[in-house]
């Protein structure tokens, strides 16, 4: 997995908005790379920057409010950020897709799904209508949807939640993206339904091998799919490292947390949750040090003064940004 | 606690919203049957989680209990007493005794209501307590949820979604009642939030030995906080059982996908794990197929599903299940 090129590339991203009630910062500096064909989990609570900064990426912060205020993205070597509105469109649907959280409210209910799913053929890729017909049936059928021909005369309403999130998955698919954003995907599902888009999307990555962000809230999901985690907390990345890292050698303390909140199918009985005591700051006025001080129980003076930086924590790849991580060695999963 | 004896007796209840079709003159053209001929009992001190996927009928249960539904056929017997023998007044007396927390605290709460006004507003309802004496009973059930009381006079939109959960679960536990229905109490929170929950309702249950129908679709959850768990599909009760039984020996092929289905934060485990994916979408409760209602999606259906709705029976003690090949699994 050392050979694969960097597809894209995050410096020191910082996106803000500014609303009435001051300044909100939703993003704070944040870098990583990410390879071709990677599947990357992006893991936080409400809030925590997740969303935006994919949306960043997307250049789909409605501005104003929004700004970049920093940073660069890098999309094979093209800088996202400094490209025009023009170049931009181009990228968006043909390099990069996104799939959105809701598939009840990103459809168009008086469009039919087929002419949704053409619209970025005859836009991008120069087909006529029958071509993108053709193709749009075709991307119907790989994601899972029985008589794709047919149902593309369909309205959304007559597809149920997991069909229109598999129409949405074939509409990112219709320009072979080389990254795919997913965001929140399968929240608003239920969960066999949830386990049949997971297993679809596994097995788009290996046939067409398209690298995917997936965020979400749920640490099972990434488990079960992602190679590498971004844990993050009030628009920081806090820690980062692969699945295996993130969950058997736990260096930060709200990743660690966050583990011990969740219930095990396989627990033993009678065991209590480790609940994380508190709330996520207040976005608008953030703590001048460690944004997690107030609710952390390894804390010292140091982390109140100041940002603990993203560091090496021995695993490959693995990095966190606590002062005490070398304290912390948990496998959060193991109680 | 005397664990065996059931505070709640449900017998084949049955909850159908008709469907009405014409503009002027209304024709009775179907039912959505909701829940359908379940049966099931509430011990006393006990959590039973109820679990199912989107429209399986489980909210309606919870309702239909409180007789906030009033139920097409069946019968809820609540401490020896018929509840649907009673009449409003007598209804009206019961309903101390068994209440509610919702599942979404943004919209449950009166925004134009002070949190005090909103815990005490059950005391007034039922003219428990007046002045001082509610006042200090609105103080100590804030104190209880762990909020502070001194917010009595704060409005909800100044509270986190975790902290309304709690001014609603002292709201529920105004009038010391035997049964809380919880519905879907921590589907609207953030991972570490629900957890503070939980670990607040599994206190209060041991403090104030309170019975709880915890309904949930997080099955890891229901899991974690019930004695005994029931799956639903369709509106139908396909299993029901002791949690662990019902985790480790899932007698009903939905269940065993179900369990299969959850996501397990755990990548050792994951990689053990045999994956089962259900094929295609729930059908529609006004048109359910004959038969075995799990029929269009079951792995293992034989021709009698398609004929026959397996009967809910006690397969092994304390091990209901409701699947023609039940016992294949035992």
């Amino acid at each position: 997995m050392n050979n694969k090129s960097t597809l894209l590339k995050i410096k020191n991203l910082e996106t803000r908005f500014y609303t009435e009630d001051g300044v909100v910062h939703a993003v704070n500096g944040i870098s990583y790379d990410m390879e071709e064909s990677e599947i990357l989990g992006v893991v936080g609570e409400s809030g925590c920057g997740k969303s935006v900064h994919a949306l960043s990426i997307m250049r789909l912060i409605p501005d104003p409010p929004g700004k970049i205020e920093n940073g660069e993205i890098f999309l094979n070597d093209r800088n996202l950020l400094t490209i025009s509105d023009n170049e931009m469109r181009q990228i968006r649907g043909s390099h990069i897709a996104m799939v959105f959280q809701d598939p009840m409210t990103s459809l168009n209910p008086v469009y039919t799904v087929g002419d949704q799913i053409s619209e970025a053929l005859l836009l991008h890729q120069g087909m006529d209508k029958k071509e993108a017909r053709d193709r749009s049936a075709e991307l119907l059928s790989l994601v899972g949807i029985p008589d794709a021909s047919k149902r593309l005369d369909d309205y959304p309403h007559q597809f149920s939640g997991g069909m229109r999130q598999r129409a949405m998955i074939a509409m990112a698919l219709s320009c072979n993206p080389s990254l795919l954003i997913a965001d929140e995907p399968t929240t608003a599902l239920d969960v066999t339904i949830q386990a049949q888009i997971v297993e679809l999307v596994r097995r788009l990555q290996e046939n067409i091998g398209m690298a995917i962000m997936w965020i979400t809230h749920d640490l099972g999901i990434v488990a079960e799919l992602a190679e590498k985690i971004n844990v993050m907390y009030a628009g920081y990345i806090i820690e980062r490292g692969l699945v295996h890292d993130i969950y058997k050698q736990t260096r930060h303390p709200y990743t660690l947390g966050l583990l011990g909140s969740l219930p095990r199918l396989d627990a033993e009985p009678g065991t209590k949750l480790v609940s994380i005591p508190g709330l996520p700051p207040d976005l608008i006025a953030l703590p001048k040090g460690c944004p997690f001080y107030a609710r952390c129980t390894f804390r010292e003076d140091q982390c109140f003064e100041e940002m603990p930086v993203l560091e090496p924590a021995g695993g490959y790849e693995h990095k966190v940004a606590c002062w005490k991580w070398e304290k912390i060695n948990g496998s959060g999963v193991q109680r | 606690m005397n664990e065996q004896r059931p505070l709640v007796q449900i017998r084949n209840l049955k909850k159908y919203f008709p469907i009405y079709e014409g503009a002027i003159i209304q024709r009775h053209v179907g039912d959505i049957k909701a829940v359908d001929n379940v049966s099931f009992d509430i011990l006393h001190g006990e959590t039973l989680g109820l679990v199912g996927e989107t429209g399986c009928g489980k909210t309606t249960v919870g309702r239909t209990i409180l007789y906030l539904y009033e139920p097409t056929d069946g019968q809820i017997i609540f401490n020896d007493i018929d509840l649907v023998s009673l009449n409003e007044s007598e209804m009206r007396k019961m309903r101390h005794r068994m209440q509610m927390i919702f599942q979404d605290p943004y919209a449950s709460l009166n925004p134009r209501m002070t949190v005090g006004s909103i815990v005490s507003s059950p005391l007034e309802v039922h003219k428990v307590a007046k002045g001082k004496l509610k006042r200090d009973r609105v103080n100590q059930l804030l104190d209880m949820v762990g909020l502070n009381p001194d917010f009595v006079n704060r409005y909800p939109h100044e509270f986190s979604g975790g902290q309304r959960q709690r001014i609603g679960i002292a709201r529920a536990l105004a009038l010391n009642p035997d049964l809380v229905i919880c519905d879907e109490p921590i589907s609207s929170l953030d991972v570490s939030i629900q957890a503070q929950v939980v670990n607040l309702l599994e206190e209060l249950q041991e403090k104030l030995g309170l019975t709880y129908l915890f309904i949930a679709h997080d099955l890891s959850m229901v899991r974690h906080i019930s004695n005994r768990m029931a799956v639903m599909y369709l509106g139908k009760i396909v299993e029901l059982a002791d949690r662990d039984d019902l985790y480790l020996n899932p007698l009903h092929p939905y269940t065993q996908a179900l369990m299969a289905a959850v996501p397990v934060p755990d990548p050792d485990i994951v990689k053990k794990r045999v994956r089962i994916i259900l094929e295609g979408d729930i059908p529609s409760p006004a048109n359910p197929p004959p038969g075995c209602n799990f029929n269009t999606r079951c792995p293992i259906t034989e021709e009698i599903c398609f004929q026959e709705d397996p009967e809910f029976i006690e397969r092994k003690p304390g091990h209901w299940a409701a699947c023609h090949f039940a016992e294949r699994f035992l």
